[in-house]
């Protein structure tokens, strides 16, 4: 077994805390990184653009 | 109407309840609050079998093609606990500074006025705000009319029963002793519940919208209802006393209990005071300014690197205590970074005026927006400067964090709030333009004054207080007695005193602006600019002479 997938076993606290600061930083990091880079995948200008304008649009408050 | 008789019996039931309730009272303050939520399911039943609607009293034309009865409502409700709170404010003030204000009363002495000031700042005031122009923006962003009229109505006078609970009850000494979380485990349970009706109608909006994209205005609101849902839950986990008394004890204890209420508090400032206003700023200063966000793409990544780090900031609040002290290292790491998107977000509100910069000199309003923003970025170095541990070992503690909690609270929270409520009232009530421009100009220099003269004293005052604390003398001792620090602080408490009233002017001028623009008054006066014509500077630059 790789000691890489092993966590303390300890008590609760030291699982949690092994857990918090190595897989579950890991993937808070990438989850976080891939949030950011989205409206940079391709097409995600013209898209932001539309957003942005999209307030301005059709801006009567009457029906 | 075939549904008023099962909604006049809900009403009966309600009452029925609360007089039970107040006959079975533990202890006098809960039979008060009995009594109040009886009066309220009265005036409910009331109003249900005599068919009256109180927002038909203020709506001038029913036209619209959004549900604004209970945005105009909460205008009103926002102007109306924000001078309640700033009052209570400079009442308490006035307490620092001369202790005899509190007359000997144990009603209004500092402990029990001082979260009534902050509850009515924060939750009345900065919570109608929230809940009125979330209202306001989801409904224009996805172009549809509110989910569910009903349980809307339902929110906004069911938030306005839990500040009743909550401030009368602090007058009569019920407190869970919680910054911040002070109401009693039943006002707990009733804010859950309208709390949840909010998150309804809000995602029930937005899940009903005609417009295929989110505006980045939604995630700021929708992030800060369900962060506060979840903050609110945790924090809260209490087990009364009796089931028809006012005390309750908390389940964590110690530094457990401590750690949960500074994540709770520090997000609070997170997701209520922040990303909700952020919301604000989002739709609002685009609008006033006529002109798109700056960049879409910077307001993403500051949506998701607010989201992301704030959660973590907490533990910055317990420095140098029985906190682990990787915890307190972790939330003060966590504090220093999110200057970061605070300020990628200032920047982008702020570049969203560039090419309109003259709009500053000639829009009071956008004026005042500009002002939020840039307290906005002051407050947030400076908090992450204090939550650095030698920063923090001075700072906390003293009036330098009351101070920090103002310069945000009175120049952030504040004047976005105004300007955004000078930027609907108009529009909700079909009128032309302000009663009063120039009334405008003056309620932003008397709060700006307000806001200087009150963050300035209070840096000296902290400062001081920091270092007489920490002052030993070659004998080894401590040089002050706390009494001699109380007594250096005096003047600063006085100036104190009167930044306060200056913004409490600026708020009255508001209010009497609002008040008369609501009335369809337009005051006759001068524009604030006119370019006077002067044919001598009215001249083409003469060319480079050439060398």
């Amino acid at each position: 077994m790789i000691r890489f997938f092993q966590l303390s076993t300890h008590s609760t606290y030291d699982l949690l805390r092994h857990l918090a600061d190595s897989w579950g930083l890991m993937i808070m990091a990438l989850v976080f990184l891939a949030l950011c880079l989205w409206p940079f995948r391709p097409g995600g200008r013209a898209m932001s653009r539309d957003a942005a304008l999209s307030i301005f649009e059709d801006d009567s408050d009457d029906a | 109407m075939d549904s008023v008789l099962p909604r006049s019996g809900l009403w009966l039931g309600a009452l029925f309840f609360a007089v039970i309730a107040t006959a079975l009272a533990a202890d006098t303050g809960f039979a008060v609050h009995m009594m109040i939520c009886g009066l309220a399911a009265f005036i409910g039943l009331v109003v249900t079998v005599r068919g009256w609607d109180p927002a038909a009293t203020i709506r001038p034309v029913d036209t619209g093609r959004y549900d604004d009865d209970l945005i105009r409502l909460g205008v009103i409700a926002t102007v109306f606990w924000g001078m309640a709170g700033f009052l209570a404010g400079l009442y308490i003030a006035l307490e620092m500074a001369w202790p005899q204000m509190n007359l000997g009363l144990q009603w209004i002495n500092f402990g029990r006025l001082r979260p009534l000031h902050t509850s009515a700042v924060i939750f009345a005031f900065g919570g109608n705000a929230l809940i009125a122009t979330s209202f306001y923006v989801v409904q224009r962003t996805c172009r549809t009319r509110l989910a569910f009229p009903g349980l809307a109505t339902f929110v906004f006078w069911g938030y306005q029963l839990f500040i009743v609970l909550a401030a009368t009850g602090y007058l009569m000494g019920i407190t869970q002793g919680k910054e911040y979380a002070e109401p009693e485990w039943y006002v707990d349970l009733w804010l859950t519940v309208v709390w949840v009706a909010y998150l309804a109608v809000f995602v029930g909006t937005l899940l009903k919208r005609s417009e295929p994209h989110i505006y980045v205005a939604n995630w700021f609101y929708l992030a800060f209802i369900l962060t506060v849902a979840m903050l609110h839950l945790v924090n809260n986990i209490n087990v009364p006393v009796s089931w028809f008394g006012s005390r309750s004890y908390p389940l964590f204890g110690g530094v457990q209990g401590a750690l949960v209420e500074w994540w709770y508090g520090h997000n609070a400032v997170g997701f209520f005071l922040t990303a909700g206003f952020l919301a604000m700023m989002y739709y609002f200063v685009p609008k006033q300014a006529e002109r798109p966000v700056y960049s879409y793409r910077l307001s993403i990544i500051h949506f998701w690197a607010l989201i992301f780090l704030y959660i973590w900031a907490g533990p910055h609040h317990l420095h140098y205590t029985a906190l682990p002290d990787w915890a307190q290292t972790l939330g003060m790491v966590f504090s220093v970074m999110l200057w970061m998107p605070s300020w990628g977000g200032m920047i982008n509100g702020l570049m969203t005026l560039n090419g309109a910069w003259d709009k500053i000199r000639t829009d009071p309003i956008l004026r005042m927006m500009v002002l939020a923003l840039a307290f906005y970025g002051m407050s947030t170095f400076e908090g992450p400067m204090m939550s650095i541990k030698s920063v923090n070992s001075l700072s906390h503690y003293t009036d330098w964090t009351i101070g920090h909690v103002h310069s945000g609270a009175l120049g952030w929270n504040g004047m976005i709030t105004f300007s955004c409520l000078y930027y609907m009232t108009p529009r909700l009530w079909g009128r032309t333009r302000l009663y009063s421009l120039r009334m405008v100009n003056w309620h932003f220099w008397l709060a700006t004054l307000g806001i200087v003269f009150y963050t300035a004293a209070m840096w000296v005052a902290g400062i001081t207080q920091g270092l007489m604390w920490r002052e030993y003398g070659p004998d080894g001792y401590l040089v002050n007695s706390f009494a001699d620090t109380v007594a250096a602080l005096h003047p600063m408490y006085a100036l104190r005193v009167l930044g306060g009233l200056l913004y409490l002017s600026g708020a009255a001028v508001m209010a009497t602006n609002i008040t008369r623009t609501i009335l369809g008054h337009y005051r006759q006066e001068e524009p604030l600019h006119s370019a006077a014509f002067d044919p001598a500077r009215d001249v083409p630059l003469a060319p480079a002479a050439a060398i």
